[in-house]
């Protein structure tokens, strides 16, 4: 399997989410400077956490017109698959890849906790299918801006469609564990094909050994199956 | 040369230098200085920058070790951890300047001590704090608290490096002047140490990092002054912090040293471009030639006196292999950094910098480090308070009233309001974070983890700076043997009032002292430190603030404990048994929070007891006794049962002997001891014994969701952990 982390200046998951990804795919996945143009064919394209070039202006706003989105926006077109981890769902949100956008958390604090996540029964993410959709899995959040909004219209067409991928704490209990006030309880959403996945908890903290969880690793394992498949 | 307008000593006077000083700079250049000199020697002989009051103390430290590989005088000290790998970190100060910007000044305070870390090679992978408030009902506490957590969680989490641990008391000596001392903990190659000496003349002076500006100017003056109600005024002279810049500068100085181009390299941080570049030469036994028209600055028309003192962040001066230049342009063209060859070293010993054309400043090194003043500053002898007998102090309430007022008070309350702000598993090697004993970090790509944390007990020192000096190293050590880690050495921040008044000189002398013995004898070196003086307000002093950071490592990490209390366990308390604990209550929290009481002797350290206690426990994790285990500090035993109940959400029942009055054994604070959770007692009992350490059985925990005590009284988890999550934000957010 040939994964690819974009590294922006700033950026500063990269190297836990190529450890994780190395972890489970036993491949050292391949590091792609923003300045780069080229992508070169890759099952599973990932922009990991961070503060893209300081994030002093929108966040992930600079970073979505760096020079390799374009190449990352043709991996999309092609059906390619793409993770946004945080500082990533901030980025493909701003680069109009996925619907909605990512506020300040309704506290104005960066908020660095443990999160319940309910991963959505009806969700049509193609990432995730075989993810048991009947646990609960905990996973930190660690994020300034991860207060999901939509329009109206917007968020109707994400909550029909299945694009809501996952929900901090019970799906059938509102507000039972929402640590930055996003719309609907959101904590990650999914294009309209289901080929890539946006999220605020970071997977790469919740891989076990020495971590207080490892479903993050059971979502990312999750991620491998579903593209070798 | 041409020495454009000529000083006098109502300049110098200004810039906070005594008649004698003023004296012996103009002896030292032989004719009166410019503005730029004058400010060059002012800032280098400031309190912030030479140390000059503490200076006669700090020697007395013990500073070697077998592990040392660098002690004090660098930018950071340098401990062996094994394996080819090195543990390097250092704690400072950032008090004057949070004070008026809050989120600025802490910001900046955690940039610089990052810089100092990277600055000798090691990557950072950990950041602590030590922060001390006024009364928490005080008008400007909120607002403090909250600049000052947002400005550390601003800058860390940006530059993505976890803050994993600290710790925060509110008292109203703090009221005008807040502590903000920042630790930061790298990891570097034993053999790949970057050190500041200047060597090779000819070798080119490269300018790297952000540009500079007017802010922060004079900043290490600010710092070596008293605070007075003007100090509003002195806004300006707070530096801002690109912490995105200071990311950039991190990763490319790293792959600079990675490449083997660096021949020496010193961070800008107080003093700006006057320190680094006055330090560089004069470790080399150098000199030095910079063309202040090459500096970077951002501002126009800047003089060479508000260049050379700017303090303006994410700056680094280095000293470069000429063979190596074109390679090291290249990383920083890569990191849109600014790489800027501003001189050279030369072999005349003096720093000769050019405006213009001009000469501004030709100034001999050597005087302006070597003859630095060191003041060996009158200090009086320290009136210690007699211990306040425990029966004038106990309450008329029960325990388990006692326990939830004192476990919800702002001295023992949760600090997740504040921790929760800050990115604690950035890098995701950290695997116990903030609410601990000590957090504790992986040791990247391998086993092996590092334990720290930061202590100090104000309230303790202010009494009896000797004992108060030792006791914040025996905290610490307790707070590192009780995660099964061996400690290793310590850094230092001394925050004081005014060392000219002979009480205050007292307080560093005599706490510096306890420091000293109490390192010397439990083996852990001073390798790295800060002082900030003139903690005053108006005239008033804080309490004086000794922080010891420590580091400790452990060999794998899944042999570390935590505190979280498993069900079903035996409870024991170590280093104390029914006739050996005295209650001691004086001076404890439980004094100041339930009986109002403030002062009366702290509790006695006893050295010897701590190195034996502290052996046995780590004995104990050796032979696998321990399930979990916590260290018995402010609030005393049952504030620390408590706390392992919270943590691992589970309820115990106690048996509290006869020998002393409940309250005394529930809540004082005699030193040396843990408590315990074993599902293996007999052993425990058998090996306490011939070790000869009291132990006293105190009961055992079970899933019942309550804390049950001998005498009846029952209070449940719920109420107590309610109690203890609320007690910040009720008082911060109302």
């Amino acid at each position: 399997m040939r994964v690819a982390i974009i590294v922006f200046p700033g950026s500063n998951c990269d190297r836990d989410m190529m450890v994780a990804v190395e972890t489970l795919t036993g491949r050292r996945p391949a590091l792609i400077w923003h300045k780069q143009t080229n992508l070169d064919p890759v099952d599973l394209a990932i922009i990991p956490g961070g503060f893209s070039f300081g994030d002093y202006l929108r966040c992930g706003a600079l970073a979505a017109h760096a020079p390799i989105m374009n190449a990352l926006h043709d991996h999309a077109a092609r059906g390619g698959a793409i993770l946004g981890v945080c500082n990533g769902f901030q980025i493909l949100s701003e680069a109009g890849m996925l619907p909605g956008y990512l506020a300040r958390n309704k506290e104005l604090k960066f908020v660095c906790k443990q999160t319940t996540l309910s991963v959505s029964s009806d969700t049509s993410c193609e990432l995730i299918k075989s993810l048991d959709n009947s646990e609960k899995l905990h996973i930190p959040v660690a994020h300034n801006e991860g207060n999901f909004f939509a329009d109206p219209e917007t968020l109707d067409a994400i909550e029909s469609n299945g694009q809501v991928v996952l929900r901090y704490g019970n799906e059938d209990k509102q507000n039972s564990g929402n640590p930055n006030g996003s719309l609907n309880d959101i904590a990650g959403i999914c294009s309209s094909n289901g080929k890539i996945l946006g999220m605020m908890p970071h997977p790469e903290r919740a891989m076990g050994a020495g971590h207080e969880s490892a479903d993050g690793k059971k979502l990312l394992q999750s991620i491998f199956e579903a593209i070798v498949t | 040369m041409s020495v454009p307008t000529k000083m006098g000593f109502e300049n110098a006077a200004s810039m906070g230098l005594s008649k004698e000083e003023w004296e012996r700079v103009c002896t030292h250049l032989g004719r009166l200085p410019n503005l730029c000199e004058l400010g060059i020697f002012s800032a280098m002989w400031s309190e912030h920058c030479s140390y000059k009051s503490s200076k006669k103390w700090l020697k007395t430290l013990p500073t070697q070790g077998e592990r040392v590989i660098q002690g004090p005088g660098e930018n950071a000290g340098v401990v062996d951890i094994g394996d080819g790998l090195a543990v390097v970190f250092k704690i400072e100060s950032h008090n004057h300047p949070s004070f008026i910007e809050p989120y600025q000044g802490a910001a900046t305070g955690v940039g610089g001590i990052l810089r100092d870390v990277f600055t000798m090679g090691a990557r950072p992978i950990a950041l602590l704090n030590a922060l001390r408030f006024g009364e928490i009902d005080h008008e400007k506490t909120p607002h403090l608290v909250s600049g000052v957590t947002a400005g550390i969680g601003g800058y860390g989490n940006c530059i993505g490096i976890p803050t994993v641990g600290g710790e925060v008391e509110f008292d109203a000596s703090y009221n005008g002047n807040i502590l903000v001392n920042a630790m930061a903990v790298g990891l570097a190659h034993s053999d790949r140490i970057f050190y500041s000496a200047a060597s090779g003349a000819g070798n080119p002076v490269i300018y790297v990092g952000a540009k500079t500006g007017r802010d922060g100017i004079h900043g290490a003056t600010m710092a070596s002054t008293e605070f007075s109600d003007e100090t509003e005024s002195k806004r300006p002279t707070v530096q801002v912090g690109d912490p995105f810049t200071g990311k950039l500068l991190m990763e490319a100085c790293l792959e600079l040293m990675a490449a083997d181009a660096v021949v020496a390299i010193q961070d800008m941080g107080a003093a700006g471009l006057t320190s680094s570049s006055v330090e560089m030469a004069a470790k080399g036994g150098l000199g030095m030639e910079i063309d202040l028209d090459l500096v970077p600055v951002r501002e126009t028309k800047m003089s060479a006196y508000e260049i050379m003192l700017s303090e303006s962040q994410e700056r680094m001066l280095m000293v470069i292999d000429p063979s190596q230049a074109e390679i090291a342009r290249q990383i920083f063209n890569k990191w849109d950094l600014d790489f800027m060859p501003i001189g050279q070293v030369t072999e005349t010993d003096r720093l000769i910098l050019l405006k213009e054309g001009e000469v501004a400043c030709d100034i001999p090194l050597a005087p302006l480090v070597d003859d630095a003043p060191e003041y060996d500053r009158p200090h009086s002898t320290p009136e210690i308070p007699e211990e306040v007998p425990a029966h004038t102090l106990i309450q008329d309430i029960s325990i388990s009233a006692a326990l939830k007022n004192l476990i919800g008070s702002e001295d023992l309350c949760s600090r997740r309001w504040i921790y929760e702000q800050y990115d604690s598993h950035v890098m995701a090697d950290t695997i116990i974070g903030p609410g601990g004993d000590c957090a504790l970090t992986r040791v990247y790509g391998t086993n092996k983890a590092l334990a720290l944390t930061t202590d100090c007990t104000p309230r303790y020192v202010e009494a009896d700076p000797y004992n108060g000096g030792k006791q914040a190293v025996v905290e610490a050590y307790r707070n590192i043997i009780a995660a099964g880690a061996t400690p290793l050495a310590v850094t230092n921040n001394l925050n004081f009032g005014n060392p000219e008044k002979p009480e205050i000189m007292a307080q560093l002398v005599h706490s510096v002292t306890g420091m000293k013995d109490a390192c010397a004898f439990l083996s852990t070196p001073v390798v790295s430190g800060n002082v900030s003086l003139y903690n005053e307000t108006d005239g008033n002093a804080i309490k004086p603030c000794p922080v010891i950071g420590m580091v400790g490592l452990i060999d794998d990490w899944q042999n570390a404990g935590t505190i979280a209390l498993p069900p079903d366990a035996a409870l024991f308390i170590i280093g104390q048994d029914a006739t050996t604990n005295t209650g001691w209550l004086s001076n404890s929290i439980y004094a100041k929070s339930l009986a109002q009481h403030v002062g009366g002797a702290p509790p006695p350290i006893d050295l010897e007891a701590e190195l034996r206690t502290g052996s046995f426990i780590l004995s104990c994790y050796e032979n696998k006794l321990v399930q979990a285990a916590h260290d018995i500090s402010d609030g005393g035993m049952l504030v620390a049962l408590a706390e392992m109940m919270l943590a691992g959400n589970q309820g115990a029942s106690i048996t509290l002997p006869d020998t002393l009055d409940t309250h005394s054994w529930c809540f004082a604070e005699n030193q040396s001891s843990y408590i315990i959770a074993t599902n293996n007692p007999d052993q425990l009992i058998r090996n306490a014994e011939h070790a000869h350490i009291p132990l006293l059985h105190l009961g055992k925990s079970n899933s019942n969701q309550e804390l049950k005590i001998s005498n009846g009284d029952l209070i449940s988890l719920e109420e107590i952990r309610n109690s203890y999550e609320t007690g910040l934000r009720s008082r911060l957010e109302k």
